[in-house]
């Protein structure tokens, strides 16, 4: 089981956006199938530690909530920048990571980049620290505490325990 | 029906075209390096996030079933974006570029 399909969420993901790309038919349904078979084979010498998916309503509950934080995000950020830059308030500001597994780590990232306002810019050698930079920060301690609670918290139940 | 789809989709379209415009306009105003990063991810998330809402909108009502490739969009963007804003990040670290006198904290050696 283990060794045909050692990821079925990722084989699954491969064939429904080659369904997407190529529109519905048999032909295409198969060659999919054979490319979400064999891509997750002959890519597993990438991922020496497989990251696992504890739990998929989490997930999607985590998904809604950064769609919905991009779009506020959006809004604040695009007052802040019609304003005037002088009044803007940057900072770089280290965040320590509870989360363990690279992939998670990855993903808050990717979380952190993907909101408007913050960018992630670096992750130290030990991954024990994450370097973020701000567009305007009042409180850099409350800013690091929202984003371990918002986003962290929920991360580490989905992907570690 | 028709022209309460075609008001969604040039909706749409003007808020994705709107939040692409204050992404540039913050590319050209913001005062250093790490700051201007900010921008284009206002235009890469809601920016095209609205444009891709009216595609879709359009695209499903003239074929009358759903047309979901624009999601893939969405899906590829969201992987790559946060990708090249980092190496951007980590390469401007790496320079020493400078930074706005005011900026709480520092970055990291490289």
């Amino acid at each position: 089981m283990i060794r045909i399909l050692p990821f079925p969420l990722l084989s699954l993901l491969l064939w429904l956006a080659w369904m997407l790309l190529n529109g519905f038919s048999w032909g295409h349904a198969l060659l999919g199938l054979l490319l979400a078979l064999l891509l997750p084979l002959a890519t597993r010498p990438f991922w020496p530690n497989v990251p696992r998916l504890r739990n998929l309503p989490r997930l999607l509950r985590f998904l809604a909530l950064v769609h919905w934080d991009i779009v506020v995000a959006n809004l604040t950020v695009a007052l802040l920048i019609l304003r005037s830059p002088r009044r803007l308030r940057p900072a770089f500001v280290e965040l320590p990571l509870a989360l363990t597994d690279d992939f998670a780590i990855t993903v808050l990232m990717s979380t952190i980049s993907l909101t408007p306002g913050t960018v992630s810019a670096d992750v130290s050698e030990d991954r024990a620290t994450l370097l973020i930079h701000v567009l305007d920060v009042d409180d850099p301690e409350a800013l690091v505490a929202e984003i371990k609670q918002r986003y962290e918290r929920p991360l580490k139940e989905i992907f570690e325990c | 029906m028709d022209s309460l789809v075609e008001f969604l989709v040039a909706a749409f379209i003007l808020l994705g075209a709107a939040f692409a415009l204050i992404g540039s306009i913050g590319l050209a105003r913001l005062p250093d390096f790490y700051l201007r990063l900010h921008g284009p991810t206002k235009a890469s998330t809601l920016g095209v996030g609205g444009m891709i809402m009216a595609s879709l909108l359009f695209f499903s009502w003239q074929a009358q079933t759903l047309q979901l490739q624009e999601v893939l969009i969405v899906l590829f963007l969201f992987i790559t974006a946060p990708v090249s804003a980092h190496m951007l990040a980590k390469a401007a670290m790496h320079r020493g570029l400078a930074r706005r006198k005011d900026t709480k904290g520092r970055p990291w050696k490289q």
